[in-house]
C-alpha cells in the first residue's frame, strides 16, 4: 500500500488567503424555539485542525450543520467553500444495498462525475483508507472501524477543502479509533484541508488538533480556546509527555466550568 | 456490539466452509415441523373421515380418496387445471394492477405530502369496505366479465402496497437524507438512489400480504359473478351444488396452493433482492 504522503502528493498544494470556514457572530435558534448557538465566532483556515469539545446537547452538531448549510444559521455570517466540502457523520451512513466501492462513489455520482474519473477517485480513496480488500463487500460484513473508513473514504473522493467530523470515531473501540486519529492526522498532512472537528474525547481533540475550543451547554457559546503546541506527526508517544496531559487537564478544568455556570 | 461485528466480518473466510452443514440442518429445522404437522393434519383427517356414519361419509372423503378421484382423475384434472391457470392469471393481474396503481400513489403522496394527507384516510376507509357489498355495482358498470372480477382482486389486495411502500419510503435515515440534501442532490435522485431502495424492504413485504390476498379476492370475484371462463371459484360452487366432494376438497387444495405459491415466491424474491443487507433476511439466517 502506498503511504499517505505519497498518494496525497500530486492532489492541490495549499493557497492561503482568506479563511475556508468562518463563523461572525452566528447564532441559531431552532423553530421550535429552543436556542442552540450564541454569538460563535470561529476562524478555520487551511491546514488547521480544530477541534469542538463540550457537553452533550450543547450544540456542537449543530455547529457543524450551520457550517455545511444543512442548517441556516438565525443570526451572523457563515463563509465556507462549499464546493469542496467533506462531511463524516457520527455514523457511517452508509447505504446498505451498494457496496464499498459504490458507497465511496456516491458523492461523485451526485456530483455528476465522469465514471472514468469517479473510478479512479474511488480506487485511490480506498487504498488511502485501508480498504482495498473490502471494496465489494456490503456494509452489514464490516466491522465498525472497516465503515468509518468506508465513509472517509467517500468524502476523501471529493477532495474537501473543508472537512467537517462529527464525533467520527465516537462509537469505536480504543485500540481502532487511535488506529484512525493516526490515519486522519497523515491525511490532514498530505490534503491540506481545514478541519472542524467535534469530539467528546479530550485526549482525541488534543492529539489530533492545532487549537481546540471548548463550548458551553445551550445555548453553546465558545468560551475557551487552547493552542496545541505539538508539532505533526505526532507519535504515540506525545499521548503520555506531561505537556500533553497538562492543556489536557486545562481543557477538563475548562469544560467543568462551563457546567458548574 | 462493535466487538460481534468485527468478529463477523473476521471469520467469513472460515464461514463458507462451515455452513454447509449447518445450512442442511437449519433448512431441516425449518422444514421439519410444517411437514410433521401436515402428517398429523392427514392422520386426522383420515380418523374423522373413517368415525363418520355412513350416510354422512360423503361430506369428508378419505385424503387419498381425495388425490385420486377429485385431482388425478383425468375428467377431474383435465376439468380443474385450466381452472387454476384461469384462477392464477386473475389473480396476478388484479395483482399486476395493485402494484402498478399502489406504488404510483404511494409515490405521489411521498412526493406531495398534502395529498398525503388527503388521500390516506381514502385508502383506509378502502379496507373497510365489504367488497362484495361493492360487487352489485361492478356488475352493473362492468357486466359480469374478467375487468369487474379483477377490480375486485385489486380491491382486495391494493391497500398493503401503498401503505408499506409509503412506510418505506418515510423511514429513510435522517443521516442520509442530510447527505444527499448536502450535496444537493434533486428530488429524483433523491428518490431513486435513496428513498426507492430503501423501501424495499417494506414494499416486498406489501407484495407478499397483498399476493395472499389477490388470491382471496380472486376466488371471491369469480364466486360472485359466476361467469365467464370458470376459474376455481366457481368449480367451489359448482361441485358443492353437485354434491362432488372429492372434485371440492381437490378445488379446495389447489386454491390453497395457489395462495402459498404466491406467497413462497414473493418471499423468495425478497430474500434474494434483500440478501446483501437487510435486516430481516440477516435475523433469518442467524
Ligand atoms: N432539528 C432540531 N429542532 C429543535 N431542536 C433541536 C434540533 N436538533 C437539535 N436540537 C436541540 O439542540 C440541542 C443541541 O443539539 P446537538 O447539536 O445535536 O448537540 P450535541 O451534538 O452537542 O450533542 C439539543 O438540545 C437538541 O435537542
Ligand atoms: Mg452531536
Amino acid at each position: 500500500m502506498k503511504t499517505i504522503a505519497e498518494t496525497g502528493a500530486f492532489l492541490n498544494a495549499p493557497h492561503m488567503s482568506t479563511p475556508s470556514l468562518s463563523f461572525e457572530g452566528v447564532g441559531l435558534t431552532y423553530k421550535d424555539g429552543t436556542e442552540t448557538l450564541r454569538d460563535i465566532n470561529l476562524k478555520v483556515e487551511r491546514d488547521e485542525f480544530v477541534s469542538v469539545v463540550g457537553p452533550s446537547g450543547c450544540g456542537k452538531s449543530t455547529l457543524l450543520k450551520v457550517a455545511s448549510g444543512l442548517v441556516e444559521a438565525t443570526q451572523g455570517n457563515v463563509v465556507a467553500d462549499r464546493d469542496r466540502l467533506g462531511y463524516v457523520f457520527q455514523d457511517a451512513t452508509l447505504l446498505p444495498w451498494r457496496t464499498v466501492a459504490s458507497n465511496v462513489g456516491l458523492l461523485a455520482e451526485l456530483h455528476g462525475v465522469a465514471k472514468q474519473e469517479r473510478e479512479r477517485r474511488v480506487q485511490e480513496a480506498i487504498e488511502l483508507v485501508g480498504l482495498s480488500g473490502f471494496a465489494d463487500r456490503h456494509p452489514r460484513r464490516l466491522s465498525g472501524g472497516m465503515r468509518m473508513r468506508a465513509s472517509l473514504a467517500r468524502s476523501l473522493t471529493m477532495d474537501p477543502e473543508v472537512f467537517l467530523f462529527d464525533e467520527p470515531f465516537g462509537a469505536l473501540d480504543e485500540i481502532t479509533r487511535e488506529r484512525l486519529n493516526d490515519e486522519l492526522v497523515q491525511l490532514f498532512l498530505a490534503r491540506h484541508f481545514a478541519g472542524l472537528f467535534v469530539t467528546h474525547s479530550i485526549y482525541e481533540a488534543v492529539y489530533l488538533s492545532t487549537r481546540v475550543v471548548v463550548m458551553s451547554p445551550r445555548p453553546g457559546r465558545i468560551v475557551a480556546e487552547f493552542s496545541i503546541p505539538f508539532s505533526y506527526p505526532r507519535g504515540p508517544e506525545v499521548r503520555f509527555s506531561p505537556e500533553f496531559a497538562q492543556i489536557a487537564s486545562n481543557i477538563s478544568s475548562a469544560l467543568r466550568g462551563t457546567e458548574l455556570e | 456490539m462493535i466487538q460481534l461485528e468485527k468478529l463477523t466480518a473476521d471469520q467469513s473466510p472460515a464461514q463458507s466452509v462451515k455452513t454447509l452443514p449447518k445450512d442442511r440442518k437449519r433448512g431441516f429445522n425449518r422444514v421439519l415441523p410444517p411437514v410433521g404437522l401436515f402428517v398429523v393434519i392427514i392422520i386426522i383427517w383420515e380418523i374423522i373421515s373413517a368415525s363418520l356414519s355412513g350416510s354422512r361419509k360423503f361430506l369428508l372423503p378419505t385424503p387419498q380418496s381425495v388425490v385420486i378421484h377429485g385431482l388425478l382423475a383425468r375428467d377431474a384434472y383435465s376439468e380443474i387445471l385450466p381452472s387454476f391457470v384461469r384462477t392464477s392469471v386473475l389473480a396476478l393481474g388484479g395483482f399486476g394492477v395493485a402494484i402498478v396503481l399502489g406504488m404510483l400513489v404511494a409515490a405521489v403522496m411521498y412526493r406531495f405530502r398534502w395529498l398525503e394527507k388527503a388521500v390516506f384516510p381514502y385508502l383506509v376507509a378502502l379496507q373497510a369496505v365489504p367488497v362484495l357489498a361493492v360487487a352489485p355495482l361492478m356488475a352493473v358498470v362492468f357486466g359480469y366479465s374478467f375487468v369487474a372480477k379483477g377490480i375486485i382482486v385489486v380491491l382486495i389486495a391494493f391497500f398493503p402496497i401503498p401503505a408499506n411502500f409509503l412506510l418505506g419510503l418515510r423511514s429513510v435515515d435522517s443521516g442520509l437524507d442530510d447527505l444527499f440534501r448536502l450535496h444537493r442532490a434533486s428530488w429524483w435522485t433523491r428518490f431513486w438512489k435513496l428513498a426507492f431502495p430503501n423501501a424495499l424492504p417494506q414494499l416486498l413485504t406489501g407484495f407478499r400480504i397483498s399476493a395472499g390476498l389477490a388470491v382471496v379476492g380472486a376466488i371471491v370475484g369469480e364466486e360472485f359473478f359466476q361467469a365467464g371462463v370458470p376459474g376455481l371459484g366457481i368449480r367451489l360452487l359448482q361441485y358443492l351444488q353437485d354434491v362432488e366432494y372429492n372434485r371440492l376438497y381437490g378445488a379446495l387444495i389447489l386454491s390453497s396452493f395457489l395462495g402459498i405459491g404466491f406467497y413462497l415466491i414473493f418471499t423468495w424474491i425478497a430474500n434474494r433482492v434483500l440478501r446483501n443487507w437487510h435486516e430481516s433476511v440477516i435475523q433469518q439466517e442467524s
